[in-house]
């Protein structure tokens, strides 16, 4: 009795505080990077090249001999950035496009939804591969061509959310006292759908990380030198008996995507009564 | 709290039946529950027997552990929980029986009928594996005998065809149906005890009828015991012969029923019966329920005393400490100090003070008032797709061809069963929907087709209380927020300070202390969001309310406290009131004239005492006969029999549309269309042999 309801206590706000906590490490990380790195991020100096974590170099040094755990730090700045960016600005659009059409309903709900539909039909990174590739390399060009794929999720989800608040009482209520579909859209039914939205933005943070390391490892991305995770992994992954080069950049973004998984599981978990199994 | 105590010693003597042993008695019965680390005693120390053939109602409000009881008796409640003292069936321990002793109780020598027919039976398996299904897995019947059994059964319980009733899905059938089969499936094992929770409280009032006419002849010829718990003291009269009262998780009242009804021992009994509309007494001028005023216990935090005490008008001293059961009478037994010294004599509660506006000598209806809002062949029809693999869509006429006037200051009743459009109506006159054809003046404006704009004026002077007080307010707002929100919007404060002090008016003019204005609907009680949804229609200040199925989600207590609310704003604010319910007896109590609608038309208007007195059209007649009354003494009112339910408005039958349901239906009916016409002199009605049918026959 009293274990089990330790083991629920911690699934409900234990892992939801680590990943919370680990969010939370990563962005002091990235705003706090030139504080905390002890060498420049793109200082290269062949004389130094590929050597081993030591006290001088905690996670060693890459082919050009610049410092692992310097790369790291600064690469959390690039992937944070990324991964938000997408994920606010794909989800304000998606959030809207979806939202709205549902509020709206008839032929301006059918012609989005449809729409939607095309975008999603396309493996996301594939076609995100695809843009960025006609874009060009550059991080504002990967985000774009992130961005393309990224709203149609929401925009499902918001458009399911609001059809059920749509419905409600309450929102029959307001129309009937006269107010505007704008007050009504924003005012009250927005306020009631975001819980669910505010979880997947979390979750997805994760997500965005990954796709953009991705993108990254696959060459487009960042411009070299900068550093950034993806692309560290990628320039690391034939030094097989140089494991650091690759294995710090990879444990460094499982640890920011899993920390937001906790945390928007935890997120999900507060905002829905039905959840907590008491 | 005395949970532990074992039931021997314990003082509140089990009723020693008469005669047989008891089928299933509760020794000491208690049930705790623990939420986020607080324990709450939803049933306390619980002191009951059945014997078999038996019939015990367990009424109460919600809150009240009536239906955490009956979870209790066959262990089949989810979440942290703790079971204390004994449940005996045929002497034997239920709560300490084992996994497979106790599967072989539940469904087989006792079953359950629950509330909700349209959860209760599972959506993709067929109702005939469903009966069988039950059968066989007690080893009871064979496989062909089962089914015979099956068949039989679904024809007892009054189902026409059911070969066909077997293969169907349960959402093929309607929410009468699949309570027949729930029964069906109740009996099947031929249970020695069937434990029926509100087992009609989600059905109409003509099928709600039926179905108990049903439990009580199917028990009866079965020799089955059964345990009907409701809300509805009317519906226990109609089905057992011995009540129970239960309030704060015990018992506070138990007798023979009539015994019980007739003489009420207990301060909250005797004011349960008098907040209950009657159907069968002519409410007088003073429209007002009597009501308790206060709160049910917090089960978190059970008085010490006695549980009633806080809402007792006949409360003293001793009151402070918890009474005990006592037999006061014939195997009646009474939890008060004040009754057990003798004491409490009808009536319990102080009865609402008559506003002065109520006992008007005329209505407005008689006085001629001029007409505030004119409906002409109103219609609305649904486009519906249908499941047939060409989605073909078809015409869902929820509405079709509705006539009525309302005059300034009138209250008009609109009721009828679910289905029937009465929602529609609503939502039609509120322009949240825009009609298919018909017109609607409202004040001399034509407001059938107006756009938003043309709309604007209109939503300040006609306003909406809608049903379900959980969903009709926005759950991200506090209740200034909510109530200043249209102040501001139609510009009726300058300011929100200026908005701050409305909202206190508003908050007082329901009842409502100031200091609610910074919460959440969610911390309320369900009464008092509706009091709430009342306060913000009343914001705009408008001329006219339309109010759809008001109390519908309340307790009958709470009900009646709603009720006298809206009459005495209406008073004194002058509204117009449309009030739409089910509950003939609640919209009998308050209308000044009642519209009766079935199926999309309006088949029957008139003053509401006429109509009561004499109804003309047979559907009317039908749901009047069908409301349960718990007055045993009144004079026994015409038993029609309602037969069936409500066709489908997607198919709604040629000709007069209640001839499907009608006793006195004949081949006119069936052919050609009845008009709504004056029948007598201010009376309409849309049946081709209103007079000839009227009841009483001679007036």
């Amino acid at each position: 009795m009293m274990s089990n309801s330790l083991v629920r206590q911690w699934r409900r706000y234990g892992l939801a505080a680590l990943g919370g906590l680990l969010v939370l490490a990563w962005v002091f990380v990235a705003v706090a990077a030139p504080l905390l790195a002890p060498d420049a991020p793109d200082a290269v100096e062949i004389g130094r090249r590929l050597q081993p974590p030591d006290a001088a170099h905690w996670f060693g040094t890459d082919a050009l001999g610049r410092d692992v755990f310097s790369r790291v730090l600064y690469g959390a700045r690039i992937s944070l950035l990324a991964g938000v960016v997408v994920v606010l600005v794909g989800g304000v659009v998606g959030t809207l496009i979806g939202g709205i059409s549902a509020y709206a309903g008839g032929k301006v709900e059918e012609a989005m939804m449809r729409l939607t539909d095309v975008v999603m039909c396309f493996p996301p990174m594939i076609l995100a591969l695809a843009i960025a590739a006609s874009l060009g390399i550059g991080v504002g060009n990967t985000i774009l061509a992130m961005l393309v794929v990224w709203w149609p999720k929401f925009a499902r989800l918001a458009r399911s959310v609001v059809i059920v608040q749509r419905g409600q009482e309450y929102v029959e209520a307001a129309r009937v006292l006269g107010y505007g579909p704008a007050r009504i859209f924003f005012r009250h039914v927005m306020p009631n759908s975001l819980g669910a939205l505010i979880v997947l933005f979390t979750l997805d943070v994760g997500t965005a990380i990954i796709t953009f390391a991705g993108l990254s490892f696959l060459g487009l991305g960042v411009v070299p030198p900068t550093a950034e995770w993806g692309a560290m992994v990628s320039e690391g992954r034939e030094l097989v008996q140089q494991w650091w080069v690759a294995t710090f950049p990879g444990l460094a973004i499982l640890s920011i995507v899993v920390g937001f998984n906790f945390f928007g599981d935890g997120i999900r978990d507060w905002l829905d009564p039905r959840s907590l199994n008491r | 709290m005395d949970m532990r105590t074992s039931p021997a010693s314990d003082s509140d003597a089990v009723v020693a039946p008469t005669g047989a042993a008891p089928l299933l008695e509760l020794q000491g019965l208690s049930t705790r529950f623990t939420v986020g680390g607080r324990h709450a005693t939803a049933v306390d120390g619980l002191n009951l027997s059945i014997r078999p053939g038996e019939s015990l109602g367990i009424v109460g409000e919600s809150g009240s552990g009536k239906s955490v009881t009956a979870l209790s008796v066959l262990r089949l409640l989810g979440g942290v929980h703790e079971l204390a003292g004994r449940v005996l069936f045929e002497g034997k321990d239920v709560l300490t029986m084992d996994g497979a002793a106790l599967r072989g109780l539940r469904g087989g020598d006792v079953s359950m009928v629950f509330q909700d027919p349209m959860t209760s039976l599972n959506p993709v398996i067929r109702i005939g594996r469903q009966l069988v299904e039950g059968m066989r897995a007690h080893g009871r019947f064979g496989k062909d005998e089962a089914r015979e059994r099956a068949r039989s059964l679904l024809q007892r319980m009054g189902i026409a065809s059911p070969e066909r009733v077997m293969r169907s899905y349960p959402h093929e059938l309607s929410g009468g149906m699949r309570q027949r089969v729930m029964l069906a499936i109740g009996f099947a094992n031929k249970p020695r005890l069937i434990i029926a929770d509100e087992p009609t409280t989600a059905l109409d009032v003509t099928v709600q009828a039926q179905i108990l006419e049903l439990l009580r002849e199917v028990s009866r010829e079965s020799g089955t015991a059964v345990i009907l718990i409701s809300h509805d003291l009317g519906v226990i009269a109609n089905v057992c012969s011995r009540v129970a009262v239960m309030y704060g998780g015990e018992v506070v009242e138990e007798g023979p029923t009539a015994e019980l009804l007739a003489r009420p021992r207990h301060p909250y009994t005797q004011a349960l019966l008098q907040a209950a509309p009657h159907i069968d007494s002519d409410p007088g001028p003073d429209r007002h329920l009597p009501s308790i005023g206060g709160m049910p216990p917090d089960i978190l935090r059970l008085p010490t005393g006695c549980r009633f005490a806080e809402r007792c008008a006949h409360r003293q001293a001793i009151c402070e400490k918890h009474p005990e059961l006592l037999e006061l009478g014939p195997s009646h037994r009474v939890r008060c100090w004040v009754a057990q010294q003798g004491g409490v004599s009808a009536p319990a509660i102080a009865t609402h003070e008559t506003a002065t506006t109520v006992a008007a000598p005329t209505s407005p209806t008689e006085r001629g008032a001029p007409v505030l809002l004119q409906v002409r062949g109103l219609v609305k029809h649904f486009e519906v797709r249908t499941d047939d693999i060409l989605g073909r869509r078809r015409t869902f006429k929820a509405v079709d061809g509705v006539d009525f006037d309302i005059r300034r200051g009138e209250l008009v009743g609109l009721v009828g069963e679910s289905g029937c459009g009465k929602s529609t109506v609503a939502r039609l006159l509120t322009r949240l929907h825009t009609p298919t054809a018909g017109s609607i003046r409202y004040d001399d404006k034509e407001i059938a087709q107006a756009g938003p704009a043309e709309l604007r004026p209109l939503r300040r002077q006609l306003q909406m209380i809608f049903q379900d007080p959980y969903a009709s307010l926005n759950p991200r707002m506090t209740v200034r927020q909510i109530l200043q929100e249209p102040l501001l919007v139609h510009g009726l404060a300058a300011d929100r300070a200026a908005a701050g002090v409305q909202v206190r008016e508003l908050l007082e003019r329901v009842g409502l202390p100031a200091l609610s204005a910074d919460k959440y609907p969610h911390e309320f009680s369900g009464g008092q969001r509706q009091r709430i949804g009342i306060a913000r229609a009343l914001a705009v200040q408008p001329q006219m309310i339309i109010a759809d199925e008001p109390i519908a989600a309340l307790d009958v207590n709470i009900q009646a406290q709603i009720i006298n609310l809206l009459i005495d704003l209406q008073a004194e604010m002058a509204l117009t009131c449309l009030f739409i319910a089910h509950d003939l007896a609640v919209v009998r109590h308050i209308s000044d004239r009642i519209l009766v609608m079935y199926l999309g038309v309006i088949v029957e208007t008139g003053n509401t005492r006429e109509l009561f007195a004499r109804p003309l059209h047979p559907y009317t007649r039908t749901l009047i006969s069908a409301i349960p009354s718990h007055d045993l003494q009144a004079p026994a009112r015409e038993r029609i029999r309602p037969v069936g339910e409500p066709a489908s408005a997607l198919n709604p039958p040629a000709g007069c549309r209640f001839h499907t349901r009608c006793p006195h239906a004949q081949a006119l009916c069936r052919e050609s269309v009845p008009a709504l016409r004056e029948v007598l002199p201010g009376r309409h009605a849309a049946c081709h042999f209103a007079l000839e049918l009227a009841w009483p026959a001679s007036s």
